[in-house]
C-alpha cells in the first residue's frame, strides 16, 4: 500500500494535463500564455519543454477564434484542452461555446459531436475586481449540449480532466482561482480518474444540508466544523458537476436533514442556487422543515478593495448565520 | 468567357455538362423551395442562393471527398454541389425525420458527416474558427486535406473573421477561405458597413494570398479555386478567394428587399451564371439545345422526387425530442 501524496491543486491540474498528453497523442493544450509563460495561473509550467510548441500551443488573444479552433480540431479527430484565462474572458468565446459546441450535435441530427474540454479560472478572492472575479458557472450550466464541472478538491482536479477528455461531448471545467494554492492528498499511483457526473457528500450530517461547489466548498466545510461545536451536524454536498445536476443526491440529503442552505458564489438573481432551490421545492417540498436558504454573492460587480470583496462574496460566517437561520437557532 | 481561362481547365463536354447540370439543379431546387414556402410546407428562414450558383459549383470542383466544407445559412447550393442527395436536403427543409439533420436543423443547418459537410452555420462569421480548427487537426496529423470555408462579405466585419485570418496565417493552416461577396449583408450595402470595401485587403493584411474572381462565371470560379486549393495543398498556408456575386432574390422570404434598386438587380440578372454558361456552351457547340432540354427534364424529375420523398417521409416522434443533445454513452451489450 503506497502512501498518498500531498500536492497543490495547481500541481494536480498540471499533472492531469501532463498525464493526458502522455496517454493520448490526440490531446493538446491551447490558450493564452499556456506555453512560454506557463499558464496565467501556472498550471502548464514546464509542459512546453516536455511536449513542444505543437501540443502546448500559445494562442493570440482571440478567445472566440481559438475556442472555435478547438471545436474544429475536436471535429477533426483531436482531443483539445482549451484554456481560457478567466470566466470573464470566456464571454468573448460564448458564441463558439453556446452557438457551436453545444448545438452542433443536435443541429446535425447526431452526425457530429465535439469532444472538447474547455478549462477556465473562476471566482473572486484575489482582489482582481470586476473583470476577473466573477462566477458565471450558471450561464454555462443553463445550456443543453455541454457538460459543466467544478472540481473543488485536489483529487477532482487531478482526476476529472481525463474523464472529461474521454467524453464525446464538450465539457466546461471551472477551476476556482482561490483553490490553486490549496494542498490535498491524492493516491500515489493507480487510476486517479474521477467521474464527471454526480455530487459527493464531503461531510455527512443530519441537521442541515449545505449544498455548494467549487471555491465555496472549503468555506462550507469550515462552517460545518464551526457549527459542529454547537452540536449542529451539517451534511456538506459538493455538487462537482453543475450540468447535469445530481438531483438524487441533493434530494436524498434534504429528505434526511429536512433543511437546506445553498452556497453559490454566483449572484443570487437567476443563480444556480435558485435552480437547486426550485429542484428541492419540486422534489422534496414535504420533507422541508424550513424554507431553503441561499448564500450568494451580493448584487454588485465584484469590487477591488479587500473588505468589499469579502463582503460581496459568501464567507464562512455568512454560511454559519444561514444555517442557524434555517434551524431557528 | 475568356479563352485564356477556359484553357486552364479541361472543359470537356462531360465536365461542362456536370457544371451546368449542378447549377440548374440548385436553381430548380430553390425555385421549388420558394413555391413550397408559399404553400407553407417549408417554414422558418429560407435564404435562397439564386444567382450565386456558380460560386459553390465552381469551388467544389477543386475539392476532393477527403476535404472538408464549412458553409453558412445560405447553403442549399453548397450542400447539393457537395453531393448531398436532394432528397435528404428537401426532407430537412420540411423538418422530416429523413432530413439530413432529422428535422433539427432546417434550411440553415444542413450537415453531412459522410461528405465532410460541416453545415450550415447561421452565426455570421461563426464558421471561420471551426474551419481553422479542422485545418489545425489536419496539420497536426500530417494529413494533406483542405478545409474550404464559405462566408459572405458581411462576415468580414465580425471579430471572428479577423481572429480566424490571424490564426490561419500564423499557424500556416490548410484553409481556403471563400468570401462570396454579394454586396449586401442582409440589407446593408458593403460601402455602408466596411471602411475597407476591398475584402481581399483584409486577408492580405494578415499576409494571406488573396484574389478576386467573377462569381457569375462558373469556369472562372473553378479555375481560381483550383489554383488556390493547389496553393494550400502545396503547403503555402491559407488562401483567400473573393467571388464577386449577387443574389437575385431577397435576403430571406421575410425580406421586402427595399434597400436595392430594381435597375441594379436587373443589371446583375443579365449576368446570370446559368444563362451565360448555357449561351457559351451553345455558341461553342459544346452542347446542343436538345441536350440541355434533356438535362432540364432530368433535374425537374430529381427535384420532384425530392419533394415526393419529403412529403412521404415521417415526422420525428416527439418522444425523441431530446435525442442527440448529448452522445449516448455506449454500454457493453448484455451477454
Amino acid at each position: 500500500m503506497s502512501v498518498p501524496r500531498k500536492i497543490t491543486y495547481r500541481d494536480a491540474v498540471r499533472e492531469a494535463i501532463q498525464d493526458a498528453m502522455h496517454r493520448d497523442a490526440r490531446v493538446f493544450l491551447m490558450g493564452e500564455d499556456v506555453g512560454r509563460y506557463g499558464g496565467a495561473y501556472g498550471c502548464s509550467k514546464g509542459l512546453l519543454a516536455e511536449f513542444g510548441e505543437e501540443r502546448i500551443r500559445d494562442t493570440p488573444l482571440a478567445e472566440a477564434g481559438f475556442t472555435g479552433a478547438g471545436i474544429g480540431a475536436a471535429l477533426g479527430g483531436m482531443r483539445p484542452i482549451v484554456e481560457i484565462m478567466t470566466v470573464n474572458f470566456s464571454l468573448l468565446a460564448l458564441d463558439q461555446i453556446v452557438n457551436t459546441a453545444a448545438t452542433i450535435r443536435h443541429m446535425s441530427g447526431g452526425q457530429f459531436s465535439v469532444p472538447l474540454v474547455i478549462r477556465m479560472a473562476t471566482g473572486a478572492g484575489r482582489q482582481l475586481a470586476a473583470q476577473h472575479s466573477h462566477s458565471l458557472e450558471n450561464w454555462y450550466a443553463h445550456v443543453p449540449g455541454i457538460k459543466v464541472v467544478a472540481p473543488a478538491t485536489v483529487a477532482d482536479a487531478r482526476g476529472m480532466l481525463w474523464t472529461a477528455l474521454q467524453d464525446p461531448d464538450p465539457v466546461v471545467m471551472f477551476e476556482h482561482a482561490m483553490l490553486y494554492n490549496d494542498e490535498g492528498e491524492i493516491a500515489a499511483e493507480g487510476d486517479l480518474s474521477m467521474p464527471i457526473e454526480g455530487a459527493a457528500i464531503r461531510r455527512p450530517g443530519t441537521d442541515c444540508s449545505i449544498i455548494t461547489y467549487g471555491g465555496s466548498l472549503k468555506k462550507a466545510l469550515a462552517a460545518a466544523a464551526d457549527l459542529a461545536r454547537e452540536n449542529i451536524n451539517c451534511e456538506v454536498i459538493d455538487l462537482r458537476a453543475l450540468r447535469p445536476l445530481d438531483d438524487k443526491t441533493i434530494l436524498a440529503s434534504v429528505e434526511k436533514t429536512h433543511r437546506a442552505v445553498i452556497v453559490d458564489e454566483g449572484w443570487r438573481t437567476g443563480s444556480l442556487a435558485a435552480e437547486i432551490s426550485a429542484l428541492i421545492m419540486e422534489g422534496a417540498f414535504f420533507a422541508l422543515d424550513a424554507p431553503v436558504a441561499r448564500v450568494c454573492s451580493a448584487e454588485v460587480p465584484i469590487p477591488y478593495a479587500r473588505h468589499l470583496e469579502i463582503a460581496a462574496t459568501p464567507q464562512m460566517a455568512s454560511i454559519v448565520v444561514a444555517v442557524r437561520g434555517v434551524l431557528r437557532r | 468567357m475568356s479563352p485564356s481561362i477556359s484553357e486552364k481547365i479541361h472543359l470537356t463536354k462531360e465536365h461542362c455538362t456536370k457544371l451546368l447540370r449542378m447549377m440548374m439543379l440548385i436553381r430548380r431546387f430553390e425555385e421549388r423551395c420558394a413555391e413550397l414556402y408559399g404553400e407553407q410546407k417549408i417554414r422558418g428562414f429560407l435564404h435562397l442562393y439564386i444567382g450565386e450558383e456558380a460560386n459553390a459549383v465552381g469551388v467544389m470542383q477543386a475539392l476532393t471527398s477527403e476535404d472538408a466544407v464549412v458553409a453558412t445559412y445560405r447553403e442549399h447550393g453548397h450542400a447539393l454541389a457537395r453531393g448531398l442527395p436532394a432528397t435528404e436536403v428537401m426532407a430537412e427543409m420540411y423538418g422530416k425525420a429523413t432530413g439530413s439533420s432529422r428535422g433539427r436543423g432546417g434550411s440553415m443547418h444542413i450537415f453531412n458527416a459522410e461528405r465532410r459537410f460541416y453545415g450550415g452555420n447561421a452565426i455570421v462569421g461563426g464558421g471561420l474558427p471551426l474551419a481553422v480548427g479542422l485545418a489545425l487537426a489536419d496539420k497536426m496529423n500530417g494529413r494533406s486535406r483542405v478545409t474550404c470555408c464559405f462566408f459572405g462579405e458581411g462576415a468580414a466585419a465580425e471579430g471572428e473573421f479577423h481572429e480566424s485570418m490571424n490564426l490561419a496565417a500564423l499557424w500556416k493552416l490548410p484553409v481556403l477561405f471563400v468570401c462570396e461577396n454579394n454586396l449586401y449583408a442582409m440589407g446593408t450595402a458593403l460601402e455602408r458597413s466596411e471602411s475597407e470595401t476591398d475584402i481581399c485587403q483584409h486577408a492580405r493584411s494578415y499576409r494571406i494570398a488573396a484574389g478576386s474572381v467573377d462569381g457569375m462565371d462558373v469556369v472562372a470560379v473553378e479555375v481560381a479555386a483550383r489554383r488556390a486549393v493547389q496553393a494550400v495543398r502545396d503547403g503555402n498556408g491559407p488562401q483567400f478567394l473573393e467571388t464577386r456575386t449577387y443574389r437575385f432574390r431577397a435576403h430571406s422570404m421575410f425580406d421586402p428587399d427595399l434597400y436595392r434598386n430594381k435597375a441594379e438587380v436587373e443589371k446583375w440578372k443579365e449576368r446570370c451564371p446559368i444563362k451565360r454558361f448555357r449561351e457559351w456552351l451553345l455558341a461553342t457547340g459544346t452542347l446542343h439545345e436538345s441536350e440541355i432540354a434533356t438535362i432540364e427534364i432530368a433535374i425537374a424529375e430529381e427535384v420532384e422526387n425530392a419533394v415526393k420523398f419529403a412529403e412521404a417521409s415521417p415526422w420525428e416522434p416527439e418522444a425523441d425530442l431530446t435525442r442527440d443533445v448529448l452522445t449516448p454513452i455506449k454500454r457493453s451489450a448484455p451477454t
